[in-house]
């Protein structure tokens, strides 16, 4: 089937079989491949994006269930005034390690962000809880998502 | 100063011909300078390209352990410009020249040894980049080159001023120094920075670093694989008509070695599908059927006999006498399961025709000379038509690297099984990852120390049992010594306490799954088994869990010195000894691992329901020179969780010899609410620098408590 969506601000048609996971028709058929394959049952977040706004595990998205939407994916992040801000704050922190678990993390850190401007360490845990990272570089992302925090208040 | 012209422009523009200086190895082993870039004069660990920039040469790859940002810190350093100025690539495989100096002929990275290996190798040949430019600018000028000083991509002296890049065709043209002069450790500003620069970070937060899973080359075929179910299964026969009904299903063949059905298809989702949509007879006559009850009962009977090798000078009957003299004897059982690597990027590698009639192969390579043989072997291409391109690893402690080089094979495999001219990309999924891994074996272990009056140790008598990861494969000869696998029994009879009469025995078990090792290796188990024993013993003498130990550290020799400074900081860090709140407990341990000390002390709390958490890591490192402070604590905080995360919770167990654990719900990855906060402290000190990939992961710290707990009791 052909379905339409807007992805980081572009229209889009894709081909793609129903019930195909839109992580998929991102990485294979759009070749966005920062949004990463963890797990594909939604339980390592590695695959964040948001859709309409909303962080969204892609790979537990089927593609017929976007038609129309807007997806923004970590290519694109960095022209969101909060995205811009997580990036910073992971640069100024080092928080990366191999890396692969952060366009998830980082998506869904501006997903808190968005909804909870000043989070508290109990917060970001929470919210935090569905990202895994099996370099454990947790102690920074919870900084590094209070970092992003200052600097959007600026 | 930051140069941001655009590389690859300026190459438009200048054409080839004195495009970048290398500065590496010639193909007879000296150091040399040469302006040609494909290798043929010489195999480079720096380059200096014509309109400044440089680029270290990382031989090492990254998988997050920070390889790229130290590398290129020893070259920056030598060269005396910022980290933060410094571009890196990645090294082809090439084995004369970027082989790993502690394995022999063979390039790769493991045993965290990437900076001790490179720590003089990258800084003589940033010293070399630096006096060959110094020379070529003397030269262009007609100065002296003692007059001329170099800082910041910039040369200067003599009333004159130019970048770097402008001398490189000339410095082409000088002998290198075999022995260049190096900076001395008082003018380091780069080695001990406590910057926060890791040369990774950018391409890792904006989508851009491509890993193995990230390869999109045109044409290119898609393939899963259906493993056996377990070990020494094969296949007898399959069915793929369901799969004729996936949409981009493209074939299926069985792997020659019987290890599987390989599924091809136009992309990643229908290769899953197809692969899941193939029905396999297998073969199982000769597989594994134990379940992993029956085999921690084997391993436990195993420590309680004979042990099969003695791993220690001690002997078994001097170990017995020591222990019958003794005024008190403690004694436990352990045992540790198996444990999957689940990297978070799940395996991936592709392989494509090259124009000259060889063959490329992407991933994300901890040993790319055992991909370069892997190639020549199954496809028979020669090894000079066959390349190498490493990309970054989404994490390995271990993983990648194992005896049957079991993805780069069935990548290979599958690719010599097609016409050859689409590329093939192999992409296992989690369920692959956790159900088909090269596995920490499991290991029972029994402990028998024996105190005196004073509460000294006089003797101890430890059994190990678990399958042997080395033996029968290709790394046998290096890790094993008169029958005695050290990794499996490395950390103990080595350990820096003054401890007489210890007696470590080993007995090997049957296979029960492909095994691996994984970060820490033998101290995985080792240092947990011996830092609980220590706090068991502790309580036995009467003493507390630090002042134990550091009587067992009397510095009768630097490695006692090093071992008891760091359980000195942390404690003090930690302010053990000092009240807690209600419900919190410190937990202690120390252990020396990849020529690196590192005591952790850990304060968890514990409420009514007996609920445990990790309010804080108080962690001390001497790892000689902190080459790269910041990516040193990184590292202790990435283990620390790594380690502490399989302790608490994850595990691979059998029903039957097939693995019971499938996706991440199945093998619980540490959270972020599970530790609270960690703090690393860095001894500071001028010895060679040591591991720190691996350093932090081994040992227990958690609860005292459990000093009074039966043997199996985790916490
Ligand atoms: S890949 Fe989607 S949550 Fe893991
Ligand atoms: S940085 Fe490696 S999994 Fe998070």
């Amino acid at each position: 089937m052909t379905i339409k969506l807007k992805i980081n601000g572009a229209e889009r048609s894709v081909e793609a079989e129903p019930g195909t996971p839109l992580l998929w028709v991102i990485r294979d058929e759009l070749k966005l491949t920062g949004t990463k394959f963890g797990c594909g049952v939604a339980s390592c977040g590695a695959c964040t994006v948001h859709v309409d706004g909303e962080p969204t595990r892609s790979c537990q998205t089927y593609i017929e269930d976007v038609e129309g939407a807007e997806v923004s994916t970590i290519e694109a992040i960095g022209d969101d005034k909060i995205g811009a801000a997580v990036q910073q704050a992971w640069k100024e922190l080092d928080v990366v390690q191999c890396g692969y678990c952060q366009s998830g993390q980082i998506m869904s850190a501006v997903g808190l962000l968005k909804e909870t401007p000043k989070p508290t360490l109990e917060e970001i845990d929470d919210y935090m809880d569905g990202n895994a990272c099996r370099c454990a570089t947790y102690q920074r992302i919870r900084a590094g998502i209070q970092r992003a925090a200052e600097i959007v208040e600026g | 100063m930051t140069i941001n012209t655009s590389r690859r422009s300026f190459l438009k523009g200048a054409g080839a011909a004195v495009a970048v200086l290398a500065v590496g190895i010639d193909p007879k082993g000296a150091l040399a300078a040469s302006t040609s870039e494909a290798g043929t004069a010489i195999t480079p660990f720096v380059k200096i390209y014509a309109d400044g920039t440089v680029a270290a040469v990382i031989k090492h790859f990254e998988g997050g352990q920070g390889t790229s940002t130290g590398l290129s810190t020893l070259i920056a350093e030598e060269l005396n410009m910022e980290l933060g100025d410094i571009t890196f690539e990645m090294a082809p495989a090439d084995a004369a020249v970027y082989n790993n100096l502690f394995f022999g002929a063979l390039q790769g990275t493991g045993g965290s040894t990437a900076m001790a290996n490179s720590f003089m190798q990258y800084r003589t040949a940033g010293a070399a980049a630096r006096d060959v430019l110094l020379q070529a600018a003397a030269k262009d000028w007609g100065v002296g080159p003692s007059e001329l000083t170099l800082s910041n991509g910039v040369i200067s002296g003599a009333g004159q001023e130019g970048h770097i890049g402008e001398f490189i065709a000339t410095a082409a043209q000088i002998e290198v120094p075999a022995e260049p002069v190096l900076k001395a450790p008082e003018d380091w500003t780069q080695i001990g920075n406590t910057q926060k620069a890791r040369r990774d970070s950018h391409d890792k937060i904006n989508g851009e670093g491509i890993y193995g899973m990230d390869i999109q080359l045109d044409g290119q075929m898609v393939v899963a694989i259906k493993r056996i179910p377990q070990y020494g299964a094969t296949v007898a026969s399959f069915d793929d008509s369901a799969a004729k009904d996936v949409t981009g299903f493209i074939m299926a063949k069985a792997l020659p070695n019987g290890a599987g059905v390989v599924a091809y298809a136009e992309n990643t989702w229908a290769a899953f599908q197809a692969r899941d949509a193939i029905e396999v007879e297998w073969d199982l006559s000769k597989a594994e059927t134990r379940s992993s009850d029956e085999i921690k009962q084997q391993l436990l009977a195993a420590v309680n006999t004979d042990p099969q090798w003695q791993a220690s000078e001690t002997t078994l009957d001097a170990t017995t006498a020591a222990l019958e003299g003794a005024a008190q004897v403690v004694e436990r059982e352990f045992f540790l399961p198996m444990l999957a690597h689940a990297t978070m990027e799940p395996l991936s590698a592709t392989i494509a025709a090259t124009e000259d009639g060889g063959v490329i192969m992407y991933d994300g390579a901890q040993g790319p000379t055992i991909n370069h043989a892997t190639m020549h072997q199954i496809l028979g291409i020669p090894m000079d038509k066959i390349e190498v391109k490493t990309l970054y690893a989404g994490g390995f402690f271990g993983r990648r690297f194992n005896a049957g080089a079991d993805y780069i094979v069935e990548t290979t495999l599958a690719f010599s099984m097609t016409d050859q001219t689409r590329p093939v990309k192999l992409v296992w999924s989690r369920e692959d990852d956790l159900s088909g891994g090269w596995y920490r074996p499991a290991y029972a272990h029994k402990v028998r120390m024996g105190l005196d009056d004073a509460g000294k140790i006089v003797g101890w008598d430890h059994r190990v049992a678990g399958q042997s990861i080395a033996k029968d494969g290709p790394f046998e000869a290096f890790y094993v010594k008169d029958g005695v696998d050290i990794s499996s029994v490395e950390g103990t009879a080595e350990n820096p306490y003054a401890i007489p009469g210890m007696h470590i025995g080993l007995t090997d078990a049957a296979p029960a799954t492909t095994v691996n090792y994984w970060r820490s290796v033998g101290h995985s188990h080792n240092a947990y088994v011996m830092e609980t024993m220590m706090d068991v013993a502790a309580a036995a003498a009467g003493q507390d869990p630090v002042s134990f130990r550091l009587a067992h550290l009397p510095g009768d020799t630097a490695d006692q010195k090093r071992k008891a400074g760091v359980l000195k900081l942390a404690a003090e860090k930690a302010g053990f000894g000092k009240p807690l709140p209600d419900g919190h407990f410190h937990g202690v341990a120390v252990h020396k691992s990849f020529g690196t000390y590192c005591a952790q002390i850990c304060e968890i709390s514990i409420d009514e329901d007996d609920y445990v958490q990790i309010a804080k890591y108080t962690a001390a490192v001497d790892c000689g020179v902190a080459v790269n402070p910041d990516v040193v604590k990184a590292q202790v905080e990435g283990a620390i969780g790594f380690g502490v995360g399989h302790i608490m919770r994850a595990q691979i167990t059998l029903d039957g010899g097939v693995v019971e654990q499938q996706n991440f719900p199945d093998y619980e990855p540490l959270r972020m609410r599970d530790i609270k906060a960690i703090e690393v402290h860095i001894v500071k000190t001028n010895e060679a620098p040591s591991g720190i990939g691996e350093p932090g992961t081994p040992r227990r710290a958690q609860h005292s408590r459990t000093q009074s707990q039966p043997p199996g009791v985790i916490w």
